[in-house]
């Protein structure tokens, strides 16, 4: 169990600076806008989605119709649609965290849970929720420190945010490693970039995922032979 | 803006979000064997997605205006050599947010 604690703490660490960090820039925009403690607490605890949460509070600020906010809601967080599919058969097994799994599935505990590996000692269930309890208890502390101190901050923090960059292009660099295909990467690189130049910043991200699993459907064949002759040497 | 709204809302967007997270598990989480091309997916997709997250983040990078997108190159290429040599994930993500900071507080300052 000690072995557990200890595996999932050292995993969900690299997110530890970006959310604490991150949750508290959103409690002092929240407070800003005229939203204290409670309210901050209510969205990092029910709603607990990154960047969602910042355009939350410019929901809040001018009074957002509640179509709006759900169409919104879903053009930003749409690409969480696919995080799932990868857990389907692990999370099932998961008994009483099987609903916490599925809710707290941001970017960042999606990133961790996919470089999650089997380790002597280590229970791996335990592990990956531990690792998702963990994640979303810095983000709701980030908040509470945000909505509670202010602007008081001691140190300027300005850049931190980047070790969520960091952390995706470590797990980008270790799948790149261990999968017997390449093609799944390059195409999610490709298609990200074209639809970030063609949709620009703010759109891109859902059209290119959907290209993204179309194009994999469709060199399923290629990606699975270059799978086999891998395994094969 | 009354407080109820501004309640509703909060409960709109969490409810949205926790039905996107949901689907795959509600269509596939069965008791039913994963259809093959869905199993596929689940193994191929991470790759992708973490490509695409990394282009999510840096979005934002304004190439047209000096010095934008230098601090965040260097900061990715130091990520990216820190974990190709040692690869430690911690040491990767901390020099490079360091050397991040560090380009955009003193460096880049605008």
């Amino acid at each position: 169990m000690k072995k557990t604690v200890q595996y999932a703490f050292y995993k969900s660490l690299p997110v530890m600076f970006g959310y604490v960090f991150l949750g508290t820039a959103f409690g002092i925009l929240l407070q800003q806008a005229g939203y204290g403690l409670l309210w901050a607490l209510a969205g990092s605890l029910f709603i607990y989605a990154g960047s969602m949460q910042f355009v939350l509070v410019t929901f809040l600020s001018s009074g957002t119709a509640l179509t709006t906010a759900a169409v919104m809601t879903v053009l930003i967080n749409g690409r969480h649609l696919f995080y799932g599919l990868s857990f389907v058969e692990k999370f099932k097994k998961m008994g009483k965290y099987y609903p916490y799994m599925i809710f707290s599935l941001t970017d960042e505990t999606y990133s961790v849970l996919c470089s999650v590996k089997p380790e002597e000692g280590v229970d791996e269930r335990k592990a990956m929720f531990l690792i998702s309890l963990f994640d979303q208890s810095y983000w709701v502390l980030g908040s509470v420190l945000g909505s509670v101190l202010g602007q008081v901050m001691p140190l300027d923090f300005t850049g931190i945010d980047f070790s969520m960059t960091a952390l995706f292009v470590v797990i980008f660099l270790e799948q790149w490693k261990d999968f017997p295909s390449h093609i799944p990467a390059v195409t999610g690189l490709i298609s990200a970039l074209v639809f970030l130049i063609l949709l620009g910043p703010d759109r891109f991200i859902l059209p290119s995922l959907i290209m993204t699993v179309a194009m994999l459907m469709v060199l399923k064949r290629r990606i699975n032979g270059e799978q086999e002759r891998r395994a094969e040497i | 803006m009354t407080e109820m709204h501004a309640v509703l809302l909060i409960a709109v967007t969490a409810l949205v979000t926790i039905v996107i997270r949901a689907i795959p598990f509600v269509l596939f989480g069965g008791d039913k064997e994963l259809p093959a091309s869905v199993r596929y997916l689940g193994q191929v997709l991470p790759p992708a997605i973490m490509a695409a997250l990394v282009i999510y983040c840096l979005k934002g990078v304004d190439l047209t205006v000096m010095p934008r997108g230098l601090a965040e190159l260097l900061a990715v290429a130091v990520v990216a050599v820190l974990h190709l040599w040692k690869r430690n994930t911690l040491l990767s993500i901390a020099g490079g947010t360091i050397c991040y900071m560090v380009l955009v507080q003193w460096l880049f300052v605008i």
